[in-house]
C-alpha cells in the first residue's frame, strides 16, 4: 500500500514536473517573440503601392487611419511569409489597378508604354526630312535680290535684326503696308 | 517653287488637308474626352430610377447566401434589395450597425427582401472582426476592386446605402448613417406591400 | 455692406472689361481710334477698381466675417493675421479673385506702354485680354462668389445666397474652419502668386500672337514687343514650380519634391512649351524662321496655362492638389474649347502668310540644334500630357482606373533630359548658319578633357550606377565647356581692351546680357540636375520605433531621440514636438524638433526636422502622434545626398533669368530714337 501510494505520488510528481516543462519554453518564446517585419521591410513595400483612396499618395506616407491599417496588413502578411508579389497582386485583387504605380499591362494599357516613344521617332522623323528638304548645298543660286537684302541669304525681315537701323526702316515699312 | 521678279516670294503652299482634319479631330476628340470627364465628375452618384447594372459580390467566409459563395444582383430580381457601404474604420457606420442589423432581422424571414453589406476599402481581418462585434448576420463581402462601389457612386463614403427595388432600378440612396430602424421601416414597408 | 460693396466693384469691373471688349472690336472694324481709345482706358481703369473689390474682401478676411461662406471656409479666429490675408488664395473662389486682379494688372500694364507705332495690334490685343478678363470675372460673379453669405430661411434650411432670399434672417457663425493645415505656412504666400503671375503673363504674348494673326501680320513685332513679358511669364512660372517643389519637401514631410501629380505636371506643361518657345523665337529673330511654329508654340502655352487651370479646379482629374468640386466646370470647358478652336482656326487660315524660305545649311547650326531642343521639349511635354489625360481615356473606355506615376514619368522622360543636357552643353558653341564637326570639335575638345576626369574620377571612387555615371558626367560637361566659352570670351575681351578679368567679365555680362543670362541659366539647371540626381539615386530611409535614449543608424549618421512634448489645447487641437539630436562619427551636430500638429478640425500637419549641409539634407519626420509617448516615439528618417544643389541651383537660375531679361545697352538707345 505504501508503495502503490508512493507510486502514484511520483506519478503525480511527474505529471507536474511535465506540466511544468512547457513553461521554460514558453517563457523563452516570450522572451524573444519571432520578429515581426521591421518598418523598413513593410514601407519597401509600400512605397510601390499607392493609397486606394487618397489621391496619388503612396501607401508608405499616408497619415490617414486607413492607411496605417494597410500597411499593418502589408506587415502581418510579410510575417506569413508572403512575397512582395503576392502582396501587391492581392491589394490588386481587393483594391483594383488603381493601386499601382504604374498600369499593367493589359488592355489599352499598352498605349500609355506605346505612344511616348512612337510619338518622339515620328516627330525625329519629321524633323529629320525637313531637315533634308531645308538642306540646301552652299553653292546654291542666290534668291532674287532684294532691295533691302544685302546678305543675299534670307529675303525675310528677321535677318536684318543684326542691323537695328534697317530693322527699324522695315517696321516703318510694314506699318505703312 | 514658283519665283516672282522683284521681291522673293514664299511659296505658297496650304496646309495639307489631311494634316487639318487630323488636327481638328484631334481636338475635338479631346474636347469630348474632357467633356466626358467633366460629366462624369459632375454626376458621380447613380441617379434614383435608373437601371443598376449587374454586379457581383464575393462574399466573406461564414456570411454565404444559400450556400453561395458569390452573389450576382440579377439572381435576385424580384426581391429589394438593400445595399449597405461601410468600413471597419468609420465610426458613423457603427453607429447605424445594430439598427441595421435589427432591421434585417424583422425582413429575414419575409423571404422579400435582402440586405447586402459591402465592405469599401478594408482589410479582411479588422472587416470580419467589425461583422462579428454588430452580430451582423446578412451576406457580406469586400469590394473587390472597388468596383460595386463605382457603380453607385464614384466619390462614396461610408456609410452609404442603396435600395434597389424588385424591377432592378434604384430606389432610394442615403447618404451617411441612418438613425433609427423605424427610419428604414419607413422605406421599405411601402415597397414590399401588397406584394 | 462690405460684402455687397466688393460684390458691386467686382460687377462694376466685369462691365469695364466687358466694354473694353466690345468697343475694341468696334474700334477694328469702323477703323476708329476714339473706339479703340475708350477700350484701352476703360481697360486701364479696371485695374484701380478691382483692387477696391480685392481689398474689400482681405478686409472682410482679416475680420472675421463667418457669415460669408469664403470667409467661413479659409478662415478662423486662431490664424495670425498673415494668414488670414493671405487665405485670399486658399480656395477656389478666392484665388479666382487674385488671378482677375493680377490678369488686371497686367492688362493695364500692357496699355500704359507706348503704342503709336504699333495701332494696328492694339485693338485685337485688347479684345483677346479682356475677353480672358471677362471670363475670370465672370466665374467669380456668377459661379464661385466669395461674397456669397450665409442664410437660413423661415423653413429651417441653411442657403448661400449672395442677396437675402424671401423671409431669411442672416446667419453669423462665430468662427470659421479655418485653412487647411499644410496651407498654413510662409510659402502659402508666395507659391500660389507665383505661379499664377506665370500663368497671367503668358496671356500678353499670346494676344500679340492672336492680334498679329488676325491683322495679318506676318513680321516679328509682335516677338519683339512681348519678349519681355514672355520672360517674365516664364520666370514667374519657374518660381512658381520651384516654390512647389521647396513646399512639397519642407512642408508636406514625405521626404521628396516632386511627385508626378498630376496637378503638379500641369504647370509644367506650359513651362516646357514656354522653354522651347524662349528658345525657337531667337532663330525667328535672327533668321525669320519658324514663324508658323513659334505661333504655334505661343498658342499651345497659352491652352496648356488655361488647360492646367482647367483641371485644378474643376475636378475632372482627382488630385491632392485639386481644389473642391465647382460648378465652373462647363462654363470653363467652353472657354477652353473657344480657344483652342478659335487659336487654331486663325493660324490655319495665315498660314500661309507666315510661311518663309527656310534654308538650314548645317545639321549642326544653332538653328538645327534649337530645333532638336524643340523636339525634345515638345517630347517631354507630349509625355507629361499623355501621362495626365490617360487615365482618363482609361477610366471611360474600361471603366478600370489606373495610375500613371513616378516610375512611368521617370522612366519615359529621364533619357529626352539626358538628351537635353548633352544639347545644353554643345548648342551655345554651335554658331548661326554653320557649324561642322570640325568647328565644333575644335571648341569641345578642352572641355572634354576635364568631363573625361571627372568621369574617371566617379568610376574610381566606386560609382556604379550608370544613370548617375552618365547624368552626373553630363553636368560636368555642360559646365566645363559653359565655363571655358565665358572664360574664353573674357580672355579675349581683356586682350583686346586692357582690362582686367573682373571688369572684363562684369562688362561682358552687361553688353551680352542674353547670352551670358543663358549660360548661368544652363549652368544652373545642370545644378539641379545634381540635386535631382542625388535624391532619385541615393536617398535612403528608415523608420522605426525609438524608445528615449534610443538611437538609429542611417547612412553614416546617428540619430537618437531624447524627449516628448505634448501640449494639448482647450479647442481640440494639440502639438506633439519631439527632441532628436544628429551625431556624425560620435559628434553632435545639432538638435532637430520633429513636430506633428493636430486641429480642431481632425486634419493634421507634421513639422519636419532637417540637418543641412552641402552634401546632404538628414530629415526627420515623427510619424504619430497617438503613438507617441516620452517613453518611445515613431520616426521615419530620410537620407537626402545633394538635395541642397536643387534649391542653389534654383537661385542661380533666377539669377539668370534676371540678367536674361535685363535691357540689351545698344538695343535700348536705338529704341528711344524713335
Amino acid at each position: 500500500m505504501l508503495v502503490k501510494k508512493r507510486f502514484d505520488i511520483l506519478i503525480f510528481i511527474a505529471f507536474i514536473f511535465l506540466a511544468f516543462l512547457p513553461i521554460p519554453a514558453i517563457s523563452v518564446s516570450a522572451q524573444q517573440p519571432t520578429p515581426s517585419p521591421s518598418d523598413d521591410e513593410v514601407n519597401a513595400i509600400a512605397s510601390q503601392l499607392f493609397c486606394p483612396v487618397c489621391q496619388n499618395t503612396p501607401l508608405d506616407v499616408c497619415p490617414t487611419q486607413a492607411c496605417r491599417q494597410w500597411r499593418d496588413l502589408i506587415r502581418e502578411m510579410l510575417a506569413e511569409g508572403k512575397t512582395s508579389a503576392e502582396i501587391k497582386q492581392y491589394f490588386v485583387t481587393y483594391y483594383g489597378a488603381s493601386v499601382l504605380s504604374e498600369p499593367p499591362l493589359s488592355g489599352i494599357n499598352w498605349l500609355i508604354y506605346i505612344v511616348p516613344p512612337v510619338t518622339f521617332l515620328t516627330g525625329a522623323f519629321l524633323l529629320f526630312m525637313a531637315f533634308r528638304t531645308w538642306k540646301k548645298p552652299a553653292s546654291r543660286p542666290a534668291s532674287v535680290p532684294n532691295p533691302l537684302n544685302s546678305h543675299g541669304v534670307e529675303s525675310g525681315p528677321g535677318a536684318q535684326a543684326e542691323d537695328p537701323y534697317i530693322s527699324l526702316l522695315e517696321d516703318e515699312l510694314k506699318k505703312r503696308k | 517653287m514658283s519665283q516672282e521678279s522683284g521681291i522673293a516670294s514664299v511659296p505658297k503652299r496650304e496646309v495639307p488637308i489631311w494634316v487639318q482634319i487630323l488636327i481638328w479631330l484631334g481636338l475635338l476628340g479631346l474636347l469630348a474626352l474632357l467633356a466626358a470627364g467633366l460629366m462624369k465628375a459632375g454626376h458621380p452618384i447613380m441617379s434614383v430610377g435608373s437601371q443598376v447594372p449587374d454586379f457581383t459580390l464575393t462574399l466573406f467566409n461564414g456570411y454565404e447566401f444559400n450556400g453561395a459563395a458569390q452573389l450576382k444582383r440579377s439572381d435576385l430580381i424580384g426581391k429589394v434589395i438593400v445595399v449597405n457601404f461601410w468600413a471597419s474604420w468609420c465610426q458613423p457606420c457603427a453607429d447605424e450597425a445594430p439598427d441595421v442589423e435589427a432591421a434585417w432581422k424583422g425582413y429575414e424571414n419575409t423571404g422579400k427582401v435582402i440586405f447586402l453589406g459591402v465592405d469599401y476599402v478594408d482589410t479582411e481581418p479588422e472587416a470580419l472582426a467589425y461583422l462579428t462585434r454588430f452580430y451582423i448576420s446578412y451576406p457580406n463581402g469586400p469590394d473587390l476592386g472597388m468596383k460595386v462601389s463605382g457603380i453607385f457612386n464614384r466619390n462614396l463614403g461610408v456609410p452609404e446605402t442603396y435600395i434597389i427595388d424588385q424591377l432592378g432600378l434604384l430606389h432610394f440612396i442615403q447618404i451617411g448613417p441612418f438613425q433609427s430602424v423605424a427610419e428604414i421601416q419607413a422605406i421599405l414597408d411601402p415597397m414590399i406591400a401588397g406584394k | 455692406m462690405l460684402a455687397q460693396f466688393g460684390f458691386g466693384v467686382f460687377v462694376l469691373t466685369f462691365l469695364l472689361s466687358l466694354f473694353s471688349l466690345i468697343a475694341a472690336g468696334l474700334g477694328y472694324f469702323y477703323g476708329s481710334d476714339r473706339w479703340v481709345d475708350a477700350a484701352r482706358r476703360s481697360m486701364l481703369l479696371t485695374f484701380p477698381i478691382i483692387t477696391l473689390g480685392t481689398l474689400s474682401l482681405i478686409i472682410l478676411l482679416v475680420t472675421g466675417h463667418y457669415e460669408l461662406e469664403y470667409v467661413y471656409s479659409v478662415t478662423s479666429n486662431d490664424m495670425p493675421l498673415y494668414l488670414k490675408i493671405i487665405a485670399l488664395w486658399g480656395g477656389q473662389a478666392g484665388s479666382l479673385v487674385l488671378w482677375s486682379w493680377l490678369m488686371s494688372a497686367f492688362a493695364s500694364a500692357v496699355t500704359l506702354r507706348n503704342w503709336e507705332r504699333d495701332r494696328e495690334l492694339l485693338p485685337w490685343v485688347i479684345v483677346v485680354i479682356s475677353f480672358t478678363q471677362s471670363f475670370f470675372l465672370a466665374l467669380t460673379i456668377f459661379f464661385e462668389n466669395p461674397f456669397n453669405r450665409w442664410w437660413q430661411t423661415s423653413g429651417g434650411d441653411f442657403v448661400l445666397r449672395m442677396f437675402a432670399p424671401g423671409g431669411a434672417v442672416a446667419v453669423f457663425p462665430p468662427d470659421g474652419q479655418g485653412l487647411n493645415p499644410v496651407l498654413r505656412n510662409p510659402g502659402m504666400i508666395l507659391h500660389p502668386p507665383m505661379l499664377y503671375l506665370g500663368y497671367v503673363a503668358f496671356v500678353i504674348p499670346f494676344a500679340f500672337a492672336i492680334a498679329a494673326l488676325v491683322t495679318g501680320r506676318s513680321d516679328d513685332r509682335w516677338i519683339r514687343l512681348t519678349r519681355r513679358w514672355t520672360l517674365v511669364a516664364w520666370l514667374f512660372l519657374s518660381l512658381g514650380l520651384v516654390l512647389g517643389m521647396w513646399w512639397s519637401y519642407h512642408v508636406l514631410g514625405w521626404g521628396g519634391f516632386w511627385n508626378w501629380d498630376p496637378i503638379e505636371v500641369a504647370p509644367l506643361m506650359p513651362w516646357l512649351t514656354g522653354t522651347a518657345f524662349l528658345h525657337s523665337v531667337m532663330i525667328q529673330e535672327k533668321k525669320g524662321m519658324f514663324k508658323q511654329w513659334n505661333m504655334l508654340l505661343i498658342i499651345l502655352t497659352y491652352s496648356l496655362v488655361i488647360f492646367g487651370t482647367f483641371l485644378a479646379r474643376t475636378g475632372v482629374l482627382s488630385s491632392i492638389h485639386a481644389f473642391s468640386q465647382s460648378s465652373i466646370g462647363p462654363v470653363f470647358f467652353v472657354f477652353i474649347g473657344l480657344t483652342l478652336i478659335i487659336s487654331i482656326a486663325l493660324l490655319t487660315y495665315r498660314w500661309n502668310d507666315l510661311k518663309a524660305e527656310v534654308e538650314m545649311s548645317s545639321w549642326l547650326s544653332r538653328e538645327a540644334l534649337f530645333l532638336l531642343n524643340n523636339l525634345l521639349f515638345m517630347s517631354v511635354l507630349i509625355v507629361c500630357f499623355w501621362g495626365v489625360i490617360f487615365p482618363l481615356i482609361s477610366e471611360l473606355v474600361t471603366g478600370q482606373k489606373i495610375t500613371v506615376g513616378p516610375p512611368w514619368y521617370q522612366r519615359t522622360n529621364g533619357p529626352l533630359f539626358g538628351a537635353l543636357m548633352a544639347l545644353m552643353g554643345i548648342a551655345p558653341l554651335s554658331a548661326w548658319g554653320r557649324s561642322t564637326f570640325t568647328t565644333l570639335g575644335r571648341l569641345l575638345w578642352k572641355p572634354s578633357i576635364p568631363t573625361v576626369l571627372a568621369l574617371a574620377a566617379m568610376v574610381a571612387f566606386g560609382v556604379r550606377n550608370w544613370i548617375a555615371l552618365v547624368g552626373f558626367t553630363l553636368v560636368a560637361f555642360v559646365i566645363f565647356v559653359t565655363m571655358f566659352e565665358i572664360c574664353h570670351e573674357v580672355r579675349s575681351r581683356k586682350k583686346g581692351r586692357g582690362e582686367n578679368l573682373f571688369l572684363a567679365f562684369w562688362r561682358l555680362l552687361g553688353s551680352n546680357r542674353r547670352r551670358y543670362g543663358g549660360y548661368i541659366i544652363h549652368i544652373s539647371m545642370v545644378v539641379m540636375a545634381v540635386g535631382i540626381l542625388g535624391v532619385e539615386l541615393y536617398q535612403t530611409t528608415t523608420q522605426k520605433t525609438l524608445a528615449t535614449g534610443d538611437d538609429l543608424q542611417i547612412s553614416g549618421y546617428t540619430l537618437r531621440y531624447d524627449s516628448l512634448t505634448h501640449i494639448p489645447n482647450a479647442d481640440g487641437s494639440s502639438l506633439t514636438s519631439a527632441v532628436v539630436s544628429v551625431f556624425r562619427g560620435g559628434r553632435l551636430l545639432g538638435e532637430l524638433h520633429p513636430q506633428f500638429a493636430t486641429y480642431p478640425s481632425g486634419e493634421t500637419a507634421t513639422v519636419v526636422g532637417i540637418y543641412s549641409t552641402l552634401a546632404d539634407d538628414v530629415y526627420v519626420v515623427l510619424i504619430d502622434w497617438e503613438n507617441a509617448s516620452p517613453a518611445q516615439a515613431p520616426f521615419k528618417v530620410i537620407h537626402n545626398p545633394l538635395i541642397n544643389w536643387l534649391w542653389i541651383g534654383s537661385l542661380m537660375f533666377i539669377i539668370g533669368i534676371l540678367i536674361a531679361a535685363g535691357p540689351e545697352p545698344e538695343k535700348e538707345d536705338l529704341r528711344s530714337m524713335r
